[in-house]
């Protein structure tokens, strides 16, 4: 009995392998999906087709976010259940600290940045 | 797997597995190399944090947008993504068995691969004839750990590439190869993941400034 379900075991793994579900059409469409989402933000910034900077940088990252998520759908192929869901638990945990590591580290430096500065404007006004 | 707490004949609770079983030769690869990339993540994001923090420090020097050249970033970036989408064709050849197929799949993916270092490199050796060296200021230390990271990383891929391409000629698409193929396509198109951060936040968003 034990060896049955080791086979199973064995089995699901097997099937669970990820790259077993990579098809050309996914391969094809992930290419697609990122060739327009590479071009794009390049025309953008090469071109200035929009009118402010600040715009034209919060879209070309947004369009880096959802490039990153068709990389990880069609060529990594990610999804919940591969591994038992323990590739995405780990790719979850990464992001977040991703996330806190980014977020902090930009948003202390700028605080010292910011509150570093009116010292140099306070010695001149003495 | 499940780790249960398994009760003892003397009722006592067992917190490990009574019985472990063997697994197959590879049984955890794929897992463990998927945390290993996701410990390279953090290690880029460490990088983009100091070049957040740090790209816009010039000390004078040379800015963004005197130095990049974006028809040559789109032009690695299309290398990239093309050497991406060879591997995944590699990939399919695999999964049909076709040794040959795969071997030419893979060695486009690795000229591709070198098309990318080779201007990578010639990118560089611009920069630095021009004066735009690591040591120049914050911007440039922070840029050239970033993107040379990256850069490292392409060329390990490239050796492992020949590397799997001899096993493979010598040995056939055996389980090993197979698995160690499948590694290498994670570690492929995580590294093509990290470039569009870089393309975006380091280049594109460089000049925007």
């Amino acid at each position: 009995m034990n060896t049955d379900t080791h086979a199973a075991h064995a089995g699901d793994h097997h099937h669970d392998d990820g790259h077993a579900h990579s098809t050309f059409s996914g391969y094809m469409l992930g290419f697609v999906l990122s060739v327009v989402l590479t071009a794009i933000p390049f025309w953008l910034v090469m071109s200035g087709a929009l009118p402010s900077k600040q715009i034209t940088a919060l879209v070309i990252m947004a369009f880096a976010v959802v490039q990153i998520v068709v990389h990880m759908v069609y060529f990594l192929h990610m999804n919940a259940k591969s591994e038992n869901g323990w590739t995405m638990m780990a790719l979850i945990f990464t992001i977040v600290m991703v996330v806190i590591a980014l977020s902090g580290s930009l948003w202390v430096m700028s605080h010292l940045n910011s509150n570093m500065m009116p010292i140099h404007q306070m010695s001149g006004m003495k | 797997m499940t780790v249960a707490v398994n009760p003892t004949q003397t009722g006592e609770p067992l917190f490990y597995l009574a019985d472990e079983h063997p697994h197959p030769e590879g049984y955890s690869t794929s897992l463990g190399f998927w945390i290993y990339l996701m410990s390279d993540c953090l290690i880029f994001a460490m990088l983009f944090a100091a070049f957040g923090v740090l790209g816009a420090n010039y000390a004078a020097g040379p800015a963004p947008k005197d130095l990049f050249d974006l028809d040559l970033v789109a032009v690695n970036t299309s290398m990239l993504l093309l050497s991406s989408i060879t591997y995944g064709f590699a990939m399919l050849a695999m999964q049909q068995n076709k040794i040959g197929q795969t071997q030419i799949w893979l060695a486009i993916t690795g000229l591709f691969g070198a098309a990318f270092i080779g201007i990578e490199l010639t990118e560089f050796a611009h920069m630095i004839h021009e004066g735009a060296t690591p040591q120049r200021s914050a911007f440039l230390s922070a840029f050239f750990t970033l993107v040379g990271t990256h850069g490292l990383h392409v060329s390990c891929g490239l050796i492992w590439l020949v590397t799997l391409m001899v096993q493979v000629g010598k040995f056939g698409l055996i389980e090993a190869n197979r698995r160690r193929l499948m590694c290498l396509s994670m570690f492929w198109h995580f590294l093509d993941v990290v470039w569009i951060g870089v393309f975006t936040f380091v280049y594109l968003l460089g000049v925007l400034r």
